[in-house]
């Protein structure tokens, strides 16, 4: 009952910041950039769940820091930037490729790499994900170079306006501009949540990878191999950060770096979240997002990573299991 | 001065064998061109970063990856002080040190208390050299994203710490610096704080059932830690004349500040140092061997970002077969062969 009371004080809060902004002087200059940092906000923030999702499985699950996790998003922006250049292949219909691809990839890194160091102090697995993906940034550099390069859908340039939309909403975002491609990461963020959230909760199989990660040798003693799960696992983390691959390539700069950008807000997010929750990672992504877009609103000037880090920080002191993680101590 | 004399006599081979380091490495101005002195001296500089790093993750046990916060406030330190008020980098060296130290205690007190440890501390200590990064990017009494440039002070001299004409002495002032922060660990392992930080490394539970007192523990390593990397990043800055919020607060800053201990041997004295002298051999190895490659492996020639593939894989392999760094391996080796 405590939470749930405490839940409306929140909620109330919000009805009443929501009714008294607007009444505002400052609303009346500045809705619309405001509508437009909440929409960017949300929809990158799509995007960061995605992203997120498959770094909390293998942390919550394998308790590994993978810093090599963007690297492995670079993989698949690369994939169908060459599938989408070479053959027209549709950074969409190109998720049917990279998503079982990095499936496999996440499989042989785990089994041929981290297996052995899943013992190993922490700073020991670091490093070898950190040098996982230095190979991968620069074997990226080696074969395409440094030029960033980006592709254009033919049908993304039909930019819709929210506010045409939803011309009687309440809150009124108008001019908010939301770009084809971005909503569709957004949707597609949402969708692999839900079906990632039936896989763990639903199949025989999430229900292994959760029995492992809370209590790995009991696990082992009602007759699942850990290891295998473990293999598993991160093979479904990688193919996470693949669809997100895929999805954010007609909107972003290709480069070796590309990827790796997202580690560390992937990083912030999961903890944000809390290790393993799907859901946490979803709804870690959106307040990430938002807090992105809305820091360089509020403090012009500044970069957008400076609210993001705050908040961090907060949040590892404050409630280190995450918004929606069980209490650890 | 019992004390200190009693860690003397313990550590004595220690001490020789810091001795004899220093009496090669002396030696090197001799026989090498003055490019690859200021390689060496570098690899000196990171060195003494590392051999700050390791007395908190390595005797401590707090892993962090976020030690380019004291690296930048020392080397921001040294650059503001001597810049905006003149004063000496040897005076900003210490000051430096001072004020990674105080920022050490203070966060480190927060963290702590809070019962950050393991990959959550790491973290946070990434999050607050970022924090750090993005700060100074917008600050202008530091020069914003910008940096600072040092001003030749005109000639070389002892008292600015400027040895643009003379890189031996450069190399030499890195070395005894280095010989100084050895000296530090090798005393602070032998002391009474140096124990309680491996009692806390090893049980933090059973430390404190001992009458140990983990917090103080900590924020003793903490700020000792913070003040030798610190002093690293003061003197980066007379050997490079130029600092932004990049190269002293970056990520990449603070995982080539870790990598020479752990390659060399996390939580041992010589780590640093090994790891320092492995990792610029094979730098320069690989470097040298895409620049000028042998004749079956033309194809290589020059092409760019090749070499740290090479380096992440020695990392990767370094790290699967050797976890203990080099000084482990020997010692596994010496152990086997006298069996």
């Amino acid at each position: 009952m405590r939470g749930r009371s405490r839940a409306a004080v929140w909620a109330g809060l919000a009805v009443l910041v929501a009714v008294a902004v607007p009444q505002t002087a400052w609303w009346d200059l500045n809705h619309t950039v405001f509508a437009q940092a909440v929409v960017s906000g949300l929809l990158i923030g799509g995007v960061y769940s995605l992203v997120a999702m498959g770094l909390s499985l293998v942390f919550g699950v394998l308790d590994i820091i993978n810093f090599a996790h963007g690297a492995l998003m670079t993989i698949t922006i690369y994939v169908s930037y060459l599938l989408f250049q070479n053959y027209g292949v549709d950074p969409y219909v190109s998720l049917v490729i990279t998503i079982p691809l990095m499936f496999v990839v996440g499989v042989g890194i785990q089994r041929f790499a981290i297996n052995p160091v899943m013992d190993a102090p922490v700073h020991n697995q670091l490093l070898l994900t950190l040098g996982i993906a230095i190979i991968i940034e620069n074997l990226a550099l080696v074969l395409f170079t440094g030029t960033p390069r980006s592709i254009e859908l033919a049908y993304a340039r039909n930019e819709f306006d929210l506010g045409v939309v939803n011309l009687d909403f309440p809150l009124r975002v108008f001019g908010a501009v939301v770009s084809l491609p971005k909503l569709i990461a957004f949707l597609v963020a949402l969708l692999l949540a839900g079906v990632l959230y039936l896989l763990m909760q639903r199949t025989q199989l999430g229900t292994a990878i959760r029995a492992s990660a809370q209590e790995p040798e009991g696990a082992e003693l009602v007759g699942i191999d850990v290891r295998r799960i473990y293999t598993i696992t991160f093979g479904i983390g990688a193919a996470c950060v693949g669809a997100a691959g895929s999805l954010v390539l007609p909107f972003l700069f290709v480069s070796p770096t590309a990827g790796s950008t997202f580690t560390i807000i992937a990083f912030v997010v999961v903890v944000l979240g809390g290790m393993g929750s799907i859901q946490g990672a979803l709804i870690g992504g959106l307040v990430i997002g938002l807090t992105q877009e809305l820091t360089q609103l509020f403090v012009p000037g500044s970069s957008k990573f400076l609210g993001v880090f705050i908040v961090f920080l907060a949040v590892l002191l404050f409630r280190p299991e995450g918004i929606l993680g069980k209490a650890r101590r | 001065m019992i004390r200190l004399r009693q860690i003397a006599a313990a550590s004595s081979r220690d001490l020789l064998i810091l001795l004899g380091v220093v009496a090669v490495l002396a030696l090197m101005p001799l026989g090498v061109s003055s490019f690859t002195l200021s390689v060496a001296t570098a690899a000196l500089i990171f060195a003494l970063a590392g051999i700050g790093w390791n007395v908190l993750s390595g005797f401590a046990g707090q892993f962090s990856f976020g030690h380019a916060a004291y690296f930048g406030l020392g080397a921001y330190t040294v650059a503001v002080t001597f810049t905006k008020y003149s004063i000496s980098p040897w005076l900003g060296l210490l000051l430096g040190g001072l004020v990674a130290a105080i920022f050490g205690l203070l966060t480190g007190w927060i963290s702590f208390r809070f019962g950050l440890k393991g990959a959550y501390f790491a973290l946070a200590t990434f999050a607050l050299a970022e924090l750090l990064r993005l700060t100074f990017n917008n600050f202008d009494y530091v020069g914003s994203g910008v940096g600072i440039a040092i001003p030749l002070a005109g000639g070389d001299s002892w008292g600015t710490l400027q040895f643009e004409n003379t890189p031996a002495i450069r190399y030499f002032v890195a070395l005894g610096l280095v010989a100084l922060g050895t000296l530090a660990v090798i005393v602070i392992k032998r002391s009474r704080a140096g124990s309680r930080m491996l009692a806390v490394r090893e049980d933090e539970d059973a430390a404190a059932s001992l009458g140990i007192n983990p917090l103080r523990a900590k924020l003793g390593a903490i700020a000792i830690s913070g003040f030798i990397t610190a002093v690293a990043g003061g003197y980066y800055v007379m050997f490079l004349m130029f600092i932004d919020p990049d190269l002293a607060f970056g990520p990449f800053i603070s995982v080539v500040i870790l990598l020479r201990p752990i390659v060399g041997g996390v939580g041992t004295i010589w780590g640093p140092i090994v790891g320092a002298a492995v990792l610029s051999i094979l730098g320069e190895v690989t470097r040298s061997l895409v620049r000028d490659p042998p004749s079956f492996l033309q194809v290589i020639e020059g092409v760019n970002g090749l070499d740290q593939v090479m380096f992440g894989l020695i990392l990767v392999l370094v790290i699967i077969r050797a976890p203990d760094g080099v000084i482990g391996l020997f010692r596994r080796f010496r152990k086997r062969s006298s069996q």
